[in-house]
């Protein structure tokens, strides 16, 4: 179960977070904060090649005693950080890969809106309903 | 907690109020925000605010659950007309008017709400002090199946008069509006001022403000009105449309709206026909967006671009969050731009929001934009849309879209097939892809597709090939650059060769190098050498085909371009053909004076083979069946050592008339061999004899033996001396050669040989240079290639 989702934009802050309503929020808030080095880190790796042929899934990040955190990142470097329940039978990886892309998905409506200026929070509705969906569907499909 | 019966306006109103409360739609309302704000608004004191919630159990819970939320609002009506509060009097006082909220912001506010009770109670069927609809009546009666819904209609007229309880209620109530609107002919509004506290509900205060001119004041809100309220609030006019959709001007809004009203009066009366979907748009509204939209885009089926419409529904005044959230439920296909269903339904829900209604999480059915055709799907989605919407207004929206049967074909698509949005996200995520495949430039650049499949023709052409390499992914890189750098490769590779035969097929390359039309100066460098080569190769296989030249010994030559001598000096005696084909002819006849009559017929064709494979040293002769012949020679030269002199002097003459009778070219070719050791000659001349067996002496044997000859002729004169002499004696055997001419000639002939013979070292010379040049030029392209290879993975 993704306990938490964000995602990050270009310079580092925060568009939008989200975790499961518990008392440990912050915790997740801080992991997703520590997992931005790590993303820089996998991006400046595969940075010698060329933009285009970088993966856009940066697979797992760093795991934790409880929780791992997966990274994707997008072209325009904005990044989508989940951090996942490791007490999950393992997610397998294309099920987190299928939950960014609609992560990913979500975000592009959410850009198209014109309403929307990048760099803004994002407050749409229906971006909380679209990552309630991925979270949650990746993650009781895996678990049923 | 008791049960708590509530009357029907009570529960409608309850319900509505709940809703308003309920901001996050979690069914339980925090004690915070609204729910403060409307026991504030309840002008209860506050220790009966406390009280009251005490009792509803909200302290005990937290939070405001439903029922704790209904039992407080009974409890703020009981408060509110007198009674005592405890949980008993839930229950027990009955015919409790509605509780009342007012806003204090505003004076008027609260007049107005006075008014709207004042107004109920005119209606008679509500006791409740907020301004009922006017046609709540007509509308309890008219429709018991949605009951669900009117509570909220009337909440909604109900909310007027509460500030602070702005509308959030679902769609449906704005048709009830209008037609309780229509149906309410009075309302006591007689007072003006409407309470314009809050933005949401001000319209609705002006509009049961004035009774009379009710109607009008509802025209602000209802989508009807708006064709001219909307006009002014796109524009400018009627001000007082304007000026009720902000709370701020509420002093003159009755008087404008008056006039306003009148004129909407008509159409919100036909609104009333509308009746089952609160959202569906109506003719004059579809109108109204239709108009509204060729304002935008002149073409109807066209699209509005995302920045056009934001433009437009900013004019609104609706905060950009709800802006946001009505784009995201109007953009259906997701395109940033709203094609004319898309912005009707935008645009019906700016209206809706206007008027206070709250704004569905998902978009009602009436408002899905029409894919199929506007005619079509228009009847289409009147029926479910009517069909669909029987249930509670919260179960409204979620039951329509199941229940739309073949309206849009994506909707479903988009509800259903997580699966297809999870192919187009791999579409999307495979996006890398895409912007791969566009940020190739030109990658349908002809050129490149034509130097592809055609790498020869890139070779002499690699600058522009390294362009357009540039333009291409890494793994484009490869192809033409491989076999560039292998054609390079075995270019240089067959440069290098000394053989004919490599050289030819270098050359026949070259062939397509120099074909090659597109390209530019360095391969025409090349191309002129080789095409030059190629005049040389295209005359010498032909005639050297037939004479393979695998015998010769390459290793043994140390010059390349033994050929190179061979087609240079066709081409500077000018007779290429002439001189290659002549060249095997022009030797013989030296040795026919000296041989038999016999070989002579095939003395002209194998005279240069004969002559150079005599002239060479025995090293070469070795290859060839003259090798035979010298032993022969040899026996002669030890037979006629004596007759040396002579015999060259004899020889010399007789080669010289050879020479004369052959081809000037020949002559050059023998004239070499006799500048340099003369009884080489004579010796080639037996040899050539000899050799008259052989068939045609492959040229560039004769060629090479020449060269060999300039190379090896001093060391072999001591060997070919006795040659010579056997020569000059075999030679002198022959009484056939006349020997009669004079000795000038010789000399000049002699000079005449020298100089061509320095012609010809220079030439060579020339020809081994061009053969570096190419093969520097080449090692200098893939350099070029390599580099440009290597630059696109350094850019970062």
């Amino acid at each position: 179960m993704a306990v938490c989702v964000a995602v990050i934009a270009k310079e580092n802050y925060p568009l939008y977070i989200r975790s499961v309503p518990t008392e440990s929020e912050l915790q997740f808030h801080y992991m997703v904060h520590t997992s931005l080095d790590v993303v820089d880190e996998k991006v400046s790796a595969m940075g010698k090649a060329l933009v285009d042929q970088r993966e856009l899934y940066l697979g797992l990040l760093y795991p934790t005693e409880d929780y791992k955190v997966y990274g994707y990142v997008t072209n325009s470097k904005v990044k989508f950080v989940m951090v996942v329940d490791s007490s999950n039978a393992a997610l397998r990886d294309n099920e987190i890969r299928s939950m960014f892309r609609k992560l990913h998905n979500s975000y592009t409506d959410v850009m198209c809106n014109p309403f929307y200026t990048p760099g803004d929070r994002i407050q749409s509705r229906c971006a909380c309903a679209c990552r309630g969906g991925p979270a949650g569907r990746g993650s009781c499909s895996e678990s049923k | 907690m008791e049960g708590l019966t509530l009357s029907d306006a009570e529960q409608k109103y309850y319900s509505d109020l709940f809703s308003y409360c309920d901001i996050e739609s979690t069914k339980k309302v925090a004690a915070n925000g609204r729910v403060l704000e409307l026991f504030r608004a309840a002008q209860l004191p506050n220790d009966v605010v406390l009280q009251i919630m005490e009792l509803c159990g909200a302290t005990r819970l937290g939070y405001f659950g439903r029922s704790q939320f209904y039992i407080a609002l009974k409890l703020v009506a009981v408060a509110q007309s007198g009674f005592p509060l405890r949980v008993e009097s839930i229950n027990t006082v009955k015919d409790l008017p509605l509780p009342r909220f007012v806003a204090s912001k505003n004076e008027q506010e609260s007049r107005h709400a006075a008014s709207y009770s004042s107004d109920s109670e005119n209606q008679g069927s509500y006791s409740g002090v907020i301004p009922p609809p006017p046609g709540r009546g007509q509308v309890k009666k008219g429709s018991i199946s949605h009951d669900p819904v009117q509570p909220r209609a009337s909440a909604d007229q109900q909310e007027p008069a509460s500030p602070v309880v702005s509308p959030q209620q679902s769609p449906p109530t704005s048709p009830h509006t209008w037609r309780k609107h229509n149906r309410h002919p009075s309302g006591g509004n007689s007072e003006r001022p409407l309470a314009g506290a809050g933005p949401f509900w001000s319209p609705f205060g002006e509009t049961q403000s004035g009774s009379s001119t009710g109607d009008a004041v509802w025209s602000g809100h209802s989508p009807p009105p708006p064709q001219e309220n909307w006009v002014s609030f796109a524009d400018t006019p009627p001000t007082s449309t304007l000026l009720t959709m902000h709370p701020a001007s509420v002093q003159d809004q009755t008087t404008v709206r008056t006039v306003a009203s009148a004129t909407t009066a008509n159409e919100i009366r036909r609104q009333s026909s509308s009746y089952d979907d609160p959202w569906k748009i109506t003719d004059e509204q579809r109108q109204y967006y239709i108009n509204q939209f060729k304002t935008i885009q002149p073409d109807l089926n066209g699209f509005i671009p995302g920045s056009a419409a934001k433009e437009f529904f900013t004019k609104s005044k609706l905060p950009i969050l709800e802006l946001s959230h009505i784009w995201e439920l109007s953009d259906f296909d997701k395109d940033g731009a709203l094609t004319l269903d898309e912005f009707c339904a935008a645009f019906h829900l700016v209206v809706a929001r206007k008027n206070g209604y709250d704004l569905p999480e998902k978009l009602p059915e009436s408002l899905m934009p029409k894919l199929i055709d506007l005619e079509d799907s228009a009847d289409v989605g009147d029926q479910p849309g009517e069909v669909g919407y029987s249930g509670s207004p919260a179960e409204a929206p979620p039951s329509k879209s199941p229940s739309m049967p073949s309206l849009n074909q994506t909707w479903p698509e988009l509800n259903q097939s997580s699966e297809q949005w999870e192919t187009f996200s791999e579409r999307s995520s495979s996006s890398q892809t895409l912007t791969q495949f566009d940020s190739n430039i030109a990658p349908a650049d002809p050129d490149t597709a034509i130097v592809h499949p055609v790498p020869i023709r890139m070779t002499p052409s690699k600058i522009h090939m390294q362009e357009m390499e540039l333009k291409r992914t890494s793994s484009d890189h490869t192809n033409p650059t491989s076999p560039l750098l292998v054609k390079t490769s075995d270019l240089s590779e067959e440069n290098k060769i000394n053989s004919s035969v490599k050289f030819a097929s270098g050359n026949t390359v070259a062939d397509g190098y120099s074909s090659s039309d597109s390209f530019t100066s360095d391969p025409e460098q090349i191309g002129n050498s080789v095409t030059r080569q190629r005049s040389h190769s295209g005359t010498s296989p032909d005639n050297t085909a037939p004479p393979p030249p695998p015998p010769r010994p390459q290793p043994s030559h140390s010059r390349s371009s033994s050929l190179d001598m061979n087609r240079t000096f066709s081409v500077t005696t000018g007779q290429q053909q002439a001189g290659v084909v002549a060249q095997p002819p022009a030797v013989p006849p030296r040795p026919q004076p000296s041989q038999a009559p016999g070989p002579v017929v095939h003395r002209p064709v194998d005279a240069d083979g004969l002559i150079t494979h005599t002239s060479t040293s025995p090293q070469q002769i070795p290859e060839q069946p003259n090798f035979a012949d010298f032993s022969q020679f040899e026996v002669f030269a030890a037979s006629n050592v004596n007759e040396e002199q002579d015999d060259e002097a004899e020889k010399h003459p007789e080669v010289l008339s050879v020479e004369k009778a052959s081809d000037p070219a020949s002559s050059l070719r023998v004239a070499k061999t006799d500048s340099k050791i003369e009884e080489k000659t004579a010796a080639s001349a037996p040899a050539n004899v000899s050799k008259g067996t052989t068939p045609l002496a492959p040229p560039p044997k004769p060629v090479r033996r020449r060269l060999k000859s300039e190379d090896e002729l001093r060391p072999e004169i001591d060997e070919h001396t006795q040659k010579t002499g056997v020569l000059a004696a075999v030679l002198a055997s022959q009484p056939s050669i006349p020997r009669s001419v004079g000795k000038d000639k010789k000399a000049i002939q002699a000079s005449i040989r020298r100089n061509k013979e320095t012609n010809t070292v220079l030439a060579r010379l020339n020809s081994e240079l061009q053969q570096q040049l190419k093969d520097v030029l080449e090692e200098r392209i893939s350099l070029e290639v390599q580099l440009e290879q290597l630059r696109p993975f350094s850019h970062l």
